[in-house]
């Protein structure tokens, strides 16, 4: 990955090549030490053979994002899995949780107790039904309260076995649910997922919430995207409204001073998949690991993922016409 | 005055006591109490300092109203945090000062965060009596680096706030086992966005299930702080940086920051008249 900044001097060699640190443009730059320490650099990493092998069997990737936490990356990640299934039953989708420090797909998914298993195609991931199986770090703690006191690197290496280790077999989708910030674990999958050569879509989905503060975050997560050429698909804003379940007023909880997802579309040119309202029987859904969609098939909050579905399967088969 | 940022140099100098806002999840509120209590403090009549170390996400700068402000740099090399207020007894550093604009992404790995935060612990010139340290969520590289360089530092202890749900109050248990095992003080367990009163009908729904923070803190024997229900004005006033204490006297969110400042400011002083 070899890479000149933007803000490089002038004939920079690019932060990843043979010549970082120690090229004539390289004297007087600020960062030269770091360059020829070979941080940037990346040696020719045994692994990616593993790893692009078992990515072979993986048609799309997607990743959820957002520089701010708690928004609903966890939430949206698993609807977004029920809905590709609820939409055609015979899709295979896989999660992956690289939230390291804050796992929180197996609660999601009610499969908190499950543990994983080895055999000799690898790890095996959990199933939650039929076409659905999922990979997350709160599979590997003995208990709940269990803390990841992890830096960068080792969170890394898990990541990297996650993909190399588990055996995910065929799968049309594999969603990838993030930790919040544009940092080690956003860095290290976005190295592993573009190592595979097929011509299988990576893509991301951002998600926001209507205020300033949480939009702050996003564009950050969204110049990520760009500097590191993953296609967005678009913006999801979560928490919209709530709908008092007495008198159905709408109240705008977190209010959107600065024109919320619509506003951040518009600035960045990238469509707005849905809005989708904060709904009580989400949130307790979720809790407790129940399907919200087949148990409210006719709520608001249901419809739209369904609506976020259809278009990530218009998108992603688009890609493939191209 | 001692030397400029060094290896060796002293972690928060000018600095009298120092609280930690802390929570395994994302979004629940962090930077909103860092910025009530620090706002609460301030109007108690203590001088407050507020530090963001939250390096890739950072909120503080916006929900103050500081947006686009600049750092000065002393000739010693140290920096003058922000000042909030006209008599300078509010100040801020944030990561965001340091940004050319809006939408720049820091995108750095564990090394250059440890670094960055080593920096923002020594090389700056507080004044205060209490520092309120605002944390990215996780139990990673910035915690950690915090916790390592504040051994030498006097700290009250750390605020762990929570929403009710399960989901976050599992994620804050996990934040809780980093603290003890890192030998940091427990203040106790603050839930917020517990509940919202609906402004047409008043009935109270729980958004977000209920009572999750205070099982949390029964559970895991450190105090509760209380509840904190949720409030579009503070939404509101987070988003224009006003000031929700002075526009909100009389509300309940408010009434429970105020009460978290009785509940730590004594002790502090118990302890300071310990150590005359």
């Amino acid at each position: 990955m070899s890479q000149v900044p933007d803000n490089a001097p002038e004939h920079c060699p690019g932060t990843g090549s043979e010549g970082a640190g120690s090229a004539d443009a390289c004297a007087g730059c600020p960062n030269q030490q770091i360059c020829s320490s070979g941080v940037g650099t990346t040696p020719p990493d045994p692994d990616v053979g593993a790893v692009r092998e078992r990515l072979s069997g993986i048609k799309h990737k997607i990743l959820v994002l957002s520089g701010k936490g708690g928004v609903g990356k966890s939430t949206l990640t698993a609807m977004m899995a029920r809905a590709l299934i609820t939409l055609n039953n015979n899709t295979e989708v896989g999660i992956l949780d690289v939230d390291i420090c804050g796992p929180s797909q197996p609660r999601v998914l009610g499969a908190q107790n499950e543990r994983v298993h080895s055999s000799g195609a690898g790890w095996s991931p959990i199933y939650v039904c039929d076409n659905l199986c999922v990979m997350s770090i709160g599979f590997l703690l003995n208990s709940d309260d269990d803390a990841v006191i992890w830096r960068g690197p080792k969170k890394n290496g898990l990541i990297k076995q996650f993909i190399r280790d588990v055996n995910w077999g065929e799968l049309d989708y594999l969603i990838v649910d993030t930790p919040p910030g544009t940092s080690d674990e956003h860095l290290s999958i976005v190295h592993y997922l573009s190592t595979s050569t097929s011509t299988s879509t990576l893509a991301a989905v951002v998600v926001t919430t209507p205020q300033e503060v949480s939009l702050l975050d996003v564009r950050k997560e969204i110049t990520f995207c760009q500097k590191l050429n993953i296609p967005i698909i678009g913006i999801v804003e979560n928490m919209t409204t709530f709908v008092c379940p007495k008198c159905k007023t709408e109240t705008a909880i977190f209010p959107a001073t600065t024109g919320g997802g619509p506003q951040l579309a518009k600035d960045t040119g990238l469509p707005l998949l849905a809005r989708v309202p904060l709904d009580p029987t989400v949130a307790r859904d979720c809790d407790s690991g129940l399907n919200h969609l087949t148990l409210h098939p006719d709520s608001k909050v249901t419809q739209m993922y369904m609506k976020i579905a259809e278009q990530i399967v218009e998108y992603c088969n688009g890609k493939k016409q191209q | 005055m001692t030397s400029a940022a060094g290896p060796n140099a002293t972690i928060l100098e000018g600095v009298g006591q120092t609280v930690l806002v802390l929570s395994g999840k994302g979004g629940v509120g962090k930077s909103t109490v860092t910025v009530q209590l620090a706002s609460a403090l301030r109007a108690a009549g203590h001088s407050v300092g507020v530090l963001d170390i939250d390096l890739c996400g950072p909120s503080i700068p916006r929900m103050l109203g500081l947006e686009g402000r600049d750092v000065l740099t002393t000739p010693q090399g140290k920096w003058v945090p922000v000042y909030v207020d006209e008599d300078q007894r509010f100040s801020v550093i944030s990561l965001a000062f340091f940004l050319d604009s809006k939408s720049d992404a820091v995108i750095w790995r564990g090394p250059k965060k440890n670094a960055m935060i080593k920096q923002l612990l020594t090389s700056i010139m507080w004044n205060v009596d209490y520092l309120i340290i605002d944390t990215p969520p996780g139990t990673s590289d910035e915690h950690i680096s915090v916790m390592e360089n504040l051994r030498s530092a006097a700290v009250l202890g750390a605020v762990l706030v929570t929403t009710p749900q399960m989901m976050a109050v599992g994620d804050v248990a996990r934040e809780l086992t980093f603290c003890r095992r890192t030998g940091i003080n427990i203040l106790g367990v603050l839930e917020n966005m517990a509940g919202f009163v609906c402004p047409n009908c008043s009935e109270c729904s729980n958004i977000l299930a209920t009572g999750g923070g205070e099982q949390l803190a029964v559970k895991a024997g450190v105090p509760f702080l209380g509840r904190v229900p949720i409030d579009p004005m503070l939404a509101l006033c987070s988003e224009k940086g006003e000031n929700y204490l002075v526009k909100c006297s009389s509300s309940p969110a408010a009434a429970t920051f105020k009460a978290l400042v009785t509940t730590l400011t004594p002790q502090s002083d118990n302890q300071m008249e310990v150590e005359k």
